[in-house]
């Protein structure tokens, strides 16, 4: 039987924060308002790399730190939402600024349940296949999908990447997972609407473009993650059989950090096992948990090898989210 | 009853004492209440009554919420 191991992973932020303040200057909120209801202090935005940039960024760190050569990727995936265009994908903008000339690259759109779905995908094509070496990296760029005016959104989204090198070998970091999908509730989250628009069409086209920007209905979704991210997280624990006692972190999608405090509330689980990072780096929707398994690895907290049980638990538009039970 | 039980999940949600909370208190101006407070409370009354409640913008007093699970029941 192969096994598939994270052997690492880093991330990359832009240099420029934006704080609180700062948002105060473009639409009438306030920085009390915004620590109070989403925990968010301060946020990097782009003053010019776009998601290829951010994510071959964090891939030349990744390569780095694990002494990998780039020749040696077999496979990379990037999951986003705020791709730099249609095509080509920003997983082969990445492959080209990494010369990693014997991989193939593709993108994945899961929205904040991206990189827990790329992380599921990846391990198993390697599973599956001859490949031993696989980039999984999460970015957007979600400032430019961002409605500056709209103080519900602007304040919680921002722009960042991160990612993890899967290997194969004699470790084994893939215990559990649970992933799901609900299109049903789809309209509750969405960005960039591409309406239909040709001369073709009965009036000729000259359709009115549709809303490019992120719309969220905050009681549909704070509904749907309630309802639904508690209960994948337990059933990872319960199908790798073990307790919550033997997980070293769980690391949520960072929506909102009150919801990861409630998520944490309804489990029974203290909140120091959630690793929160969203005070520093806002949603940056499939970045928010590559980003923080990059923090981590970086700072010591995750070292590859020691067996760290940990849970990844994502969720976002689609509807869409997933639990995975990885031991690193 | 509805009442109690409603009372109960307020108190418990935003950790406040039982007498605090009457049919007339108002979420966001006596409670301190915002819009996610609110929604974890009428997730909460979803569950303990089995109902559904479309619309929370509905639900200014305790007392909106106590009519609006009368209703369902």
């Amino acid at each position: 039987m192969k096994h598939i191991g994270i052997s690492g992973g880093h991330y990359y932020v832009p240099d420029r924060i934006v704080t609180n303040e700062d948002i105060t200057q473009l639409t009438d909120t306030s920085n009390e308002w915004i620590i109070a209801r989403t925990g968010i202090e301060q946020r990097r935005i782009s003053t010019g790399e776009n998601t290829s940039e951010l994510c071959a960024k964090t891939a030349v760190r990744i390569l780095e730190s694990t002494g990998t050569d780039p020749e040696e990727i077999d496979i990379i995936i990037t999951a986003t939402v705020s791709p730099d265009y249609l095509l080509p994908s920003t997983a082969c903008l990445v492959q080209s600024r990494i010369g990693a000339r014997n991989a193939f690259a593709f993108d994945l759109g899961a929205a904040c349940s991206g990189f827990v779905y790329a992380l599921a995908v990846g391990e198993k094509l390697m599973r599956a296949g001859a490949y031993n070496k696989a980039l999984i990296l999460g970015g957007e760029t979600l400032s430019k999908l961002t409605n500056w005016e709209d103080r519900a959104t602007c304040v919680i989204f921002a722009d960042g990447a991160g990612g993890v090198l899967l290997e194969a070998g004699e470790r084994e970091s893939f215990l559990a997972e649970d992933i799901h999908s609900d299109g049903d509730r789809g309209m509750s989250l969405t960005a960039g609407h591409m309406k239909v628009n040709n001369p073709f069409l009965p009036e000729g086209g000259g359709v009115e473009p549709g809303y490019p920007y992120i719309s969220m209905d905050g009681r549909e979704i704070f509904d749907f993650t309630m309802r639904n991210v508690p209960g994948s997280i337990k059933s990872v624990v319960e199908k790798a059989g073990i307790g919550f006692e033997d997980l070293k972190y769980i690391i949520p999608h960072q929506a909102n950090d009150r919801i990861s405090l409630g998520i944490a509330k309804k489990l029974g689980v203290d909140p120091s096992v959630f690793y929160r990072n969203i005070s520093r780096y806002g949603n940056t929707s499939a970045g928010t948990i590559p980003i923080a398994l990059g923090e981590m690895f970086t700072k010591g907290l995750l070292e590859a090898g020691r067996g760290d049980k940990i849970i990844l638990a994502g969720f976002g538009g689609g509807l869409t989210w997933g639990s995975l039970l990885i031991q690193i | 009853m509805v009442f109690e039980k409603i009372r109960d999940i307020i108190a418990e949600q935003l950790g406040k004492e039982v007498d605090e909370i009457t049919l007339e208190t108002n979420f966001r101006e006596d409670l301190d209440a915002d819009s996610l407070d609110l929604f974890q409370i009428i997730n909460d009354i979803e569950d303990e009554f089995n109902v559904k409640i479309e619309d929370v913008e509905q639900v200014v007093t305790v007392n909106d919420a106590v009519k609006l699970v009368e209703a369902q029941v």
